[in-house]
């Protein structure tokens, strides 16, 4: 790790952004920073291009000017061999769990052991139930295709995939859309304890009024292409901006907070 | 098998047990010593274990992992237990602990000899569910094409005219090619064979009954399954999955009136127009072999096929063209609307269109010579 000049405490660091499909511009001047073993919630509205920050922080979307250093790294100025060892470091949930279709849910949590770890098969096994297991299936889920589990079932085979080389840095594409709001519940709880257990730093797109009260530590808001405020929930709610209030004071973000102080 | 940055001591102090891990216990590190680790656990098992912490400078859910397993394979009463972990070490292993059970990594297996047998049996079942959907898709198709015949306003015109660009008028600059040029390879086979009984001339009936009866109309058939079968399946197939035909259904439009009928229409009357076109090139692509390689000038090519080919050889050729397209179309929708969930399941059924509407044109193609066989036409 290098550190030059910039917070060693913040594990990535995004400055100066600017992505763009064709003329359409989607960040400009974009700052945001996640601090190591923080819950960050990226939230905005559709089309604010939430996933698209999360797809340029890990190298799916190349940014047309700034910089994205993770654990100190400008990524998209690494080498190859600098590249693969940030990717090593982290663990991405994409939003319908991306599972391997033609692998069992084990084989998916042991694909990525198997490409980047020199193990015996059977401790790779053992991994795999342990991260199968820690994600809240059932044994004998492992066993099962991607597309024999329901939508929540795959959510968490896809956080056991995120999990399986013990990331530092888990990104989450909004990982309770689609759950029902006991599965949500539930998977907010896993969230909060993975973390806490492991030491994870996660950085979370989200949509979810009652997940950002549940789960984050700070929260970013995103908004004419760039991060509005950033900060713990309740001092986000108090800036001064009308897309924020609408968010946060409207019907459901009232509901969402007093479910909180209930 | 990886650097030496973990490792682990063990020594007995009364009667008990010590295992001391040291070093970077990080999955990456502790390949090699998953073996020696296990065989530890086995000799040991029954008797008490303390697990010291104090020598693992780095640890992770696999590290920790391994311990736990260890101290449970060992564990007999009470006594046994981790010592002097730090407070993120303490928080890993109490993690992992509730997590060691086994899972099932591939899908069960049967044994082998019932497997055939069940995969034979699932097999001839399917087949004959199979055919008596098909079956009643094409009833269905034919009821449906009856109802719109009495109330044509219900024709989808613009869908029809559609398909019939682009699965007709599309694919004929292939389908004419491919025939010319296997109308020239059966004049070379006729001129070098038939050159050794010194009846050349014969090739331009070779090239003449060949082309019309069978190679023009079979090759556009064979073609447009490859081509506009799979595209059928793959379309409908995909609005399957999207749920855009249940969206119809319960909008009141019906799928077989929106979406079949103008593909079958299509292919029906595109069909016979290709195989005209492939008769007509095939002919054309014999000629001029006859013409360059032979001594058979266009003139007297032309003239000898007026003599000898008579005009039933064309309609022998042309009148299977619907019945081909029909069923080429049938099955590509029919396939489409089985399309279930997933992307393989359209893969899969993409596959079994083409192959099946070709296996059936081959087979109508059989019966067809059977029966003018039988009636000398």
């Amino acid at each position: 790790m290098t550190d030059e000049g910039q917070d060693s405490n913040h594990v990535i660091e995004v400055k100066g952004l600017k992505t763009q499909f064709d003329d359409f511009v989607v960040h400009e001047d974009l700052d945001l920073s996640v601090r190591a073993g923080e819950i960050l919630g990226v939230v905005g509205g559709s089309g604010t291009g939430k996933s698209v920050l999360m797809r340029a922080i890990i190298g799916l979307k190349r940014p047309s000017a700034g910089t994205v250093r993770i654990f100190g790294e400008d990524y998209y100025q690494a080498s190859d061999k600098e590249r693969e060892v940030i990717e090593q470091r982290w663990g991405v949930l994409f939003q319908g769990g991306a599972l391997f279709s033609s692998l069992t849910v084990a084989q998916n949590v042991m694909a990525p052991i198997k490409e980047h770890l020199n193990l015996p098969d059977e401790l790779a096994k053992d991994i795999a139930a342990l991260k199968i297991s820690m994600s809240g299936l059932p044994e004998e889920a492992g066993a099962r295709y991607p597309a024999e589990l329901s939508g929540g079932m795959r959510k968490r085979a896809g956080l056991a995939r995120a999990l399986a080389l013990d990331p530092e840095i888990v990104f989450l594409d909004e990982p309770t859309a689609g759950l029902d709001p006991i599965g949500a519940a539930k998977f907010d709880e896993l969230i909060v304890n993975l973390k806490e257990s492991l030491g994870l730093t996660v950085f979370m797109v989200t949509h979810d009024l009652d997940t950002l009260h549940a789960t984050c530590d700070r929260v970013a808001v995103l908004a004419e292409k760039r991060v509005l405020a950033c900060g713990p929930l309740e001092e986000v709610r108090k800036t001064d901006h009308p897309w924020i209030q609408e968010y946060f004071s409207g019907p459901r973000g009232r509901a969402a907070l007093a479910f909180k102080a209930s | 098998m990886t650097d030496s940055a973990a490792s682990f001591d063990i020594d007995v102090t009364q009667g008990v047990l010590k295992l001391a891990p040291q070093g970077d216990w990080r999955a990456r590190f502790l390949g090699g010593l998953d073996d020696p680790l296990r065989d530890f656990a086995d000799d040991s098992v029954g008797r008490d274990l303390v697990i010291d912490m104090s020598g693992v400078e780095r640890l992770d859910t696999v590290g920790a992992m391994m311990l736990q397993r260890t101290l449970r394979a060992c564990e007999r009463n009470g006594d046994s237990g981790f010592v002097r972990a730090n407070e993120a070490q303490a928080a890993l292993l109490e993690q992992v602990e509730n997590h060691l059970s086994p899972c099932h990594v591939e899908p069960l297996h049967e044994n082998a000899f019932v497997a055939v047998i069940r995969r034979l049996g699932v097999g001839v079942v399917d087949a004959y569910y199979a055919a008596i959907e098909v079956l009643s898709f094409v009833g269905l198709a034919l009821a449906t094409a009856g109802r719109v015949l009495l109330n044509p306003k219900k024709m989808r015109w613009t869908s029809t005219v559609y398909h019939m660009e682009e699965a007709g008028l599309n694919a004929m600059p292939i389908v004419g090619l491919m025939s010319f040029l296997i109308g020239a390879v059966v004049a070379y086979m006729g001129a070098k064979i038939l050159s050794m009984f010194n009846a050349d001339i014969f090739t331009v009936e070779l090239v003449g009954i060949s082309v019309l009866r069978e190679f023009g109309v079979l090759l556009s058939a064979i073609l447009i399954a490859g081509r506009s079968g799979s595209a059928f399946t793959a379309q409908i197939g995909s609005m399957k999955i999207r749920e855009e035909i249940d969206a119809m259904r319960v909008l009141g439009l019906d799928p077989m009136e929106v979406l079949v009928l103008p593909r079958v229409i299509a292919l029906v009357i595109m069909l016979p127009i290709l195989a005209l076109v492939a008769a007509v090139l095939g002919v054309i692509g014999g000629g001029l072999v006859a013409a360059t390689a032979m001594d058979i000038s266009p003139a007297l090519f032309v003239s000898r096929f007026q003599e000898t080919i008579v005009i039933n050889h064309f309609w022998a050729g042309l009148i299977k063209a619907p019945f081909f397209a029909f069923v080429i179309a049938i099955i590509g929708c029919f396939q489409g609307m089985e399309v279930e969930g997933s992307a393989e399941s359209l893969g899969q059924h993409t596959t079994l269109s083409v192959v099946q509407a070709l296996f059936l044109v081959i087979l109508i193609d059989a019966f067809f010579a059977m029966f003018y066989l039988e009636i000398d036409f």
